[in-house]
C-alpha cells in the first residue's frame, strides 16, 4: 500500500513541475510586458511651457504680403526663445546662470517656433504670439517624479538652481504636461524631446511591402511545385532540405548575405527599405512556404482527381480548385511570418538601416530604419528620456505584433475545415 | 530626349503583352478556320501564351538593367574622371565621383566648373540610360509577342505549352531555395577567404585572444589586431549553456503538463498564451536583459557581497532562456503528441500510474524528437543576436564565470560590421570568419536536429 503512495507521490511531484513551469513561463511574461508598461507610459505626456513672445510678423513679409520663408529662415528664433524666456525670470542676468536656465528647455524649440510659425495663420501685421513649446528631456523627467533629486548635487543632470526654477515655472503654471504629439508626428531627434516614431513606423511599412510583394508569390509558387508538379527525386529531395535548413538559418546571417550580395555585389542602396525588404523576404520565404505546403496538403486529394476527371489540367486543377482552398492556410502562415519579419533588428544592422535618419522616409531607397531599430537605438541613448519613449515604442510594436498573430489566429479558427 | 520611369515601362509593357493576348486569341480563331480546322483548346490559352512570353522576359530584362545599369555608369565616371587626372588614387575618385552624383541629384551645390559639368553629364547619361532601357524592355517585349503569335499553330495544344511555362517559373521559385543557400555559402566563404589570405587559418580556430582593434590609418598606433576564434567562442557557448538550463526544464515540463495532464481547455488557453512569449522581438528581449535584468542582478549580487557585472552573461543567458521556453515547449508538445495512444494504452493497462508511463514510455518513445527539439533551440540560442547585443559585453575573455562580462560570436560581428562600408580591411573581413563559423555551427545542429526527428516519425508511421 505504501508503495502506491509512494508512485502517487511522483505523479503528484510531475504534475506540480508543470504548473510550475507553466506559471514561472507565464510570470515572466507579465513581468516583461508590465515593466515595459510602466517604462512606457508616462511618454505619452511631454513637459510644455507655455511663453508669449513678441515678434514683429510684418519683418518676415514678402512684396506681395506673404511670408518669405527664406527671411525665416535667416531669423535667429533660438536668441528670440531664450530671450523671451528669460523675461520670465527676469532678476537672472548672470551669464553663467542664463546659460543654466537656458539648458532647462528644449534646444529645438527655436526651430519648433519657426515651425509653428511656418505652418499657422499668423497674420503679418501680429506683433505678438503665445505658444507652448517642449521644456528639455531632464525638466521633462524631473515633472514626471523620474528624476532622483538624492543624488549628489554635482552628479545630476538638473542642478539646484534649475529644480527651483522649474519649480517656480510649474507653480506659475506656466510649465505642465501635456499630450506628446511629436511622438506620433516626427521622425527620430537628437532631442528626446523632439524624437518620435514615425520615421521609423513608415520606413516599417515599406521594408515589409517589400518583403510581402517579394516572398508570398515565390512562397505560392514554389510550394504549388512541390507540392503537385516536382518529382520525388533528388533536385526535390535537396531542395526540401534547403527550404528546412533555411528555417533554422539565424538571421544574422541572411543579413551578412545582403551585405555582401545586394550591397557590394549590386550596388543597390545602403539603409534602403528595398534591401531591408529583400533581406527579410528570403528570410521568411521557408516559413511561408512550409506553412503553404501544410495548407495545400491538407486539401483532400479527392477535389484534386475530380477535377483531372472533367478535364481540367494539372495547372487549372492547382490554380482554380486547389489554391483557393488553401489560401487561409497561405494568409495565415504569410501574416505569420510577416509578424516575424516585422520585429527583426539583426539582419537589417547587417545593411545599415541603423543610421540616424531625421526625415520621413519617402521612397524605397532612401534612407530609413525600422521599428525594431529604432527601438534598439533609442535603448542604446545616454538619456533617460529616450528610454520610456522605447518602452512605448515597444508597447506599439507589441501590440501590433500581438494584434497580427491574433488575426492569424481567428482566420484559421474561422477557415479551418475538416474534410 | 525623354527620360521614362520604371512604372511608366512596366504599363507600357503590360499594355503590349494585354494586345498580344487579345490579338494572338483573334488570329488563332482565323488560323483555324483558314484549314477548316478547330484550334486544339480554347482561343484564350494562345492568348495566355503569348502574353507570358511578351511579358514575363521583358521583365526580367528590365530588372536586370535596372540593377545593373547604374552600377555601369558609375564605373564609366569613375574611368573619366581617372582619365581627367591619372594621378588621383582610387579613394580620392571616389570621393569626387560621389560628390558628383550629390550634385547631380541636387543634395548639395557647388562652385567648381568641373564638378557642376560632371554633374550634367552624369544626370544625361542616367537620362539616356532610362531612355534606352524602356526602349530596349518594350522591343524584347514586342518582338518576343511577334514571334510566339506568329508561330501559333491550331494544330498544337497552347494549353500546355502556358502550363510548361508557368511551371518552369513555379519551378525557379523552387529553386530560388538552393539559390539562397548557395549565396550564402558563397558569399561567406569568398570574404572569409579573403580574411584567411591575411590571416592564419589555425591562428583563427584555435587561437586563444580576440581583439580585432587594428590601426586602419597607417600612422595609427594601435596595437597588432588578433583574431582567435576561441574566447569568443567559449562566450557563445557559456550564454547558451545559462538559456538553455532555463528553457530545458520549464519548457520540457510544461510541454509534458500541456499534452498529458492539463484539460483540454486549459490547454486552448495556456498554449497561445506561452507562444505570444515567441512573438516577442528579441529587442524587446534584448531591452529588458539590458535595462531591467542586468540591474536587477547586479543589485542582488552586491547585496549577497559578489561582485556582478553590469553585463554578465547570467542576465542575457536567463532572458535568452525565457526567450526559447516557448520554443521548445511547443515543439516538445508536437512530438509527445504523436506518441500512439496505443503506447499509452498498453502502459496504463499493464496498471502504470500516469506518472510511470510519460517517465517510461512516453519520454523514451519522443526522445529522439525531443533531442531534436532541444537542438534546434540550441542553434537558435547560439544565432541570437540582439539579446546579447544588448545585454552581453564586447570584451573578449577566457572565462566561464557566469557573473563576468563575456562576447559572443554575433555580438562581434555586429561590432564589427555596423557603420563600415568598406571590406578592405582585416577587422570587417574578420566578421564573415565568424559568420561562417556561426553558419556551419548551426547548420551542423539544424541537420542532426532534422534527421533524428525525421527518424521518430518513421518508428510510428
Amino acid at each position: 500500500m505504501s508503495n502506491l503512495k509512494k508512485r502517487k507521490r511522483v505523479e503528484a511531484r510531475l504534475k506540480i513541475y508543470g504548473v510550475a513551469s507553466i506559471t514561472v513561463a507565464l510570470l515572466m511574461l507579465a513581468t516583461l510586458l508590465i515593466s515595459i508598461s510602466l517604462n512606457g507610459y508616462s511618454a505619452f505626456r511631454q513637459a510644455y511651457f507655455k511663453i508669449s513672445i513678441p515678434v514683429d510678423m510684418s519683418q518676415f513679409a514678402t512684396e506681395n504680403g506673404s511670408l518669405s520663408s527664406k527671411k525665416l529662415n535667416l531669423y535667429d528664433w533660438d536668441g528670440l526663445v531664450n530671450q523671451s524666456f528669460n523675461s520670465i525670470f527676469p532678476d537672472i542676468t548672470k551669464r553663467n546662470d542664463k546659460r543654466k536656465l537656458f539648458q532647462i528647455i528644449s534646444s529645438n524649440s527655436g526651430y519648433d517656433l519657426k515651425q509653428i510659425v511656418k505652418n499657422s495663420e499668423y497674420s503679418i501685421g501680429q506683433k505678438n504670439m503665445v505658444v507652448w513649446l517642449p521644456l528639455s528631456d531632464d525638466a521633462d523627467q524631473y515633472l514626471k517624479g523620474r528624476f532622483n533629486i538624492k543624488v549628489p548635487e554635482e552628479d545630476r543632470r538638473l542642478n539646484d538652481k534649475q529644480i527651483i526654477w522649474i519649480d517656480t515655472l510649474v507653480a506659475k503654471d506656466i510649465a505642465k504636461l501635456k499630450f506628446n504629439k511629436t511622438f506620433f508626428t516626427a521622425a527620430d531627434s537628437r532631442e528626446p524631446e523632439s524624437a518620435g516614431i514615425l520615421g521609423a513606423v513608415v520606413g516599417s511599412s515599406l521594408t515589409l511591402f517589400v518583403t510581402i510583394l517579394f516572398a508570398l508569390p515565390l512562397a505560392v509558387m514554389a510550394s504549388i511545385y512541390l507540392e503537385y508538379f516536382a518529382r520525388p527525386g533528388r533536385i526535390t529531395d535537396f531542395i526540401e532540405v534547403n527550404i528546412n535548413n533555411l528555417a533554422a538559418v539565424p538571421s544574422i546571417v541572411f543579413g551578412l548575405l545582403g551585405l555582401s550580395v545586394f550591397l557590394s555585389t549590386f550596388g543597390l542602396p545602403r539603409s534602403a527599405p528595398l534591401v531591408g525588404g529583400l533581406v527579410l523576404g528570403l528570410m521568411t520565404l521557408p516559413t511561408i512556404i512550409i506553412a503553404s505546403r501544410t495548407s495545400i496538403r491538407s486539401i483532400p486529394p479527392s477535389i484534386r482527381e475530380a477535377a483531372l476527371g472533367l478535364g481540367a489540367s494539372q495547372l487549372q486543377t492547382a490554380l482554380h480548385h486547389v489554391l483557393p482552398l488553401a489560401t487561409p492556410g497561405i494568409l495565415t502562415g504569410t501574416i505569420i511570418g510577416m509578424a516575424r519579419a516585422l520585429g527583426e533588428t539583426a539582419p537589417l544592422l547587417m545593411i545599415g538601416m541603423v543610421a540616424f535618419i531625421m526625415e520621413v522616409p519617402n521612397s524605397f531607397t532612401s534612407a530609413s530604419t525600422v521599428m525594431p531599430v529604432q527601438i534598439f537605438m533609442w535603448s542604446d541613448s545616454a538619456e533617460r528620456a529616450f528610454y520610456e519613449r522605447s518602452s512605448l515604442a515597444i508597447l506599439f510594436l507589441v501590440g501590433f505584433l500581438i494584434f497580427m498573430n491574433l488575426i492569424a489566429v481567428i482566420l484559421r479558427k474561422k477557415f479551418e475545415k475538416k474534410w | 530626349m525623354f527620360s521614362l520611369p520604371l512604372s511608366f515601362v512596366f504599363i507600357i509593357l503590360l499594355c503590349v503583352s494585354l494586345f498580344f493576348y487579345y490579338y494572338s486569341k483573334r488570329t488563332i480563331v482565323e488560323k483555324a478556320s483558314s484549314i477548316g480546322k478547330k484550334a486544339k483548346t480554347l482561343p484564350v490559352y494562345y492568348g495566355q501564351n503569348a502574353f507570358l512570353w511578351s511579358f514575363f522576359p521583358a521583365c526580367i530584362f528590365l530588372i536586370f538593367l535596372t540593377v545593373s545599369g547604374p552600377n555601369y555608369i558609375d564605373q564609366i565616371f569613375f574611368s573619366k574622371i581617372q582619365d581627367l587626372n591619372p594621378k588621383f588614387n582610387s579613394s580620392f575618385i571616389d570621393l569626387i565621383l560621389s560628390k558628383v552624383i550629390n550634385v547631380a541629384n541636387g543634395k548639395i551645390e557647388t562652385d567648381d566648373q568641373k564638378i557642376i559639368v560632371l554633374a550634367n553629364d552624369y544626370l544625361s547619361a542616367f537620362e539616356k540610360f532610362y531612355f534606352y532601357r524602356g526602349l530596349g524592355a518594350v522591343l524584347c517585349c514586342a518582338l518576343l509577342g511577334l514571334i510566339v503569335t506568329a508561330r501559333q499553330k491550331p494544330s498544337v495544344n497552347a494549353r500546355d505549352q502556358v502550363q510548361f511555362f508557368m511551371v518552369s517559373i513555379f519551378f525557379i521559385s523552387a529553386l530560388i531555395a538552393i539559390l539562397t543557400t548557395a549565396a550564402i555559402i558563397f558569399s561567406l566563404f569568398f570574404e572569409s577567404l579573403r580574411f584567411f589570405n591575411l590571416y592564419n587559418v589555425f591562428d583563427f580556430i584555435f587561437g586563444l585572444h580576440w581583439s580585432p582593434n587594428v590601426a586602419i590609418r597607417t600612422d595609427q598606433v594601435a596595437s597588432e589586431g588578433s583574431f582567435g576564434m576561441i574566447p569568443v567562442l567559449l562566450g557563445t557557448l557559456l550564454i547558451s549553456f545559462i538559456a538553455m538550463c532555463v528553457a530545458i526544464p520549464i519548457g520540457l515540463y510544461s510541454a509534458i503538463y500541456l499534452a498529458e495532464f492539463a484539460p483540454s481547455k486549459v490547454r486552448d488557453y495556456i498554449k497561445p498564451t506561452l507562444e505570444i512569449l515567441a512573438g516577442i522581438p528579441t529587442v524587446v528581449y534584448g531591452y529588458f536583459a539590458a535595462l531591467t535584468a542586468a540591474p536587477f542582478l547586479r543589485d542582488i549580487g552586491a547585496f549577497v557581497g559578489l561582485d556582478v557585472s553590469s553585463e554578465s552573461a547570467l542576465a542575457a543567458g536567463l532572458v535568452m532562456g525565457i526567450m526559447i521556453i516557448p520554443f521548445i515547449s511547443s515543439l516538445s508538445d508536437d512530438v509527445i503528441r504523436a506518441v500512439p495512444q496505443s503506447l499509452r494504452d498498453g502502459s496504463m493497462g499493464l496498471g502504470a500510474t500516469k506518472a510511470e508511463t510519460v517517465y517510461r514510455v512516453i519520454i523514451p518513445a519522443a526522445f529522439p524528437g525531443l533531442v531534436g527539439s532541444i537542438l534546434l533551440a540550441v542553434s537558435r540560442a547560439i544565432g541570437e543576436t540582439m539579446i546579447v547585443v544588448m545585454a552581453a559585453g564586447l570584451s573578449a575573455k577566457l572565462t566561464v564565470n557566469p557573473l563576468e562580462s563575456v562576447t559572443t560570436v554575433t555580438v562581434q560581428i555586429v561590432s564589427l560590421l555596423t557603420g563600415d562600408t568598406e571590406f578592405d580591411n582585416i577587422k570587417t573581413l574578420s566578421a564573415f570568419g565568424l559568420g561562417i563559423s556561426l553558419f556551419f555551427f548551426t547548420l551542423i545542429l539544424n541537420i542532426i536536429a532534422l534527421t533524428v526527428s525525421r527518424r521518430l516519425a518513421e518508428n510510428y508511421d
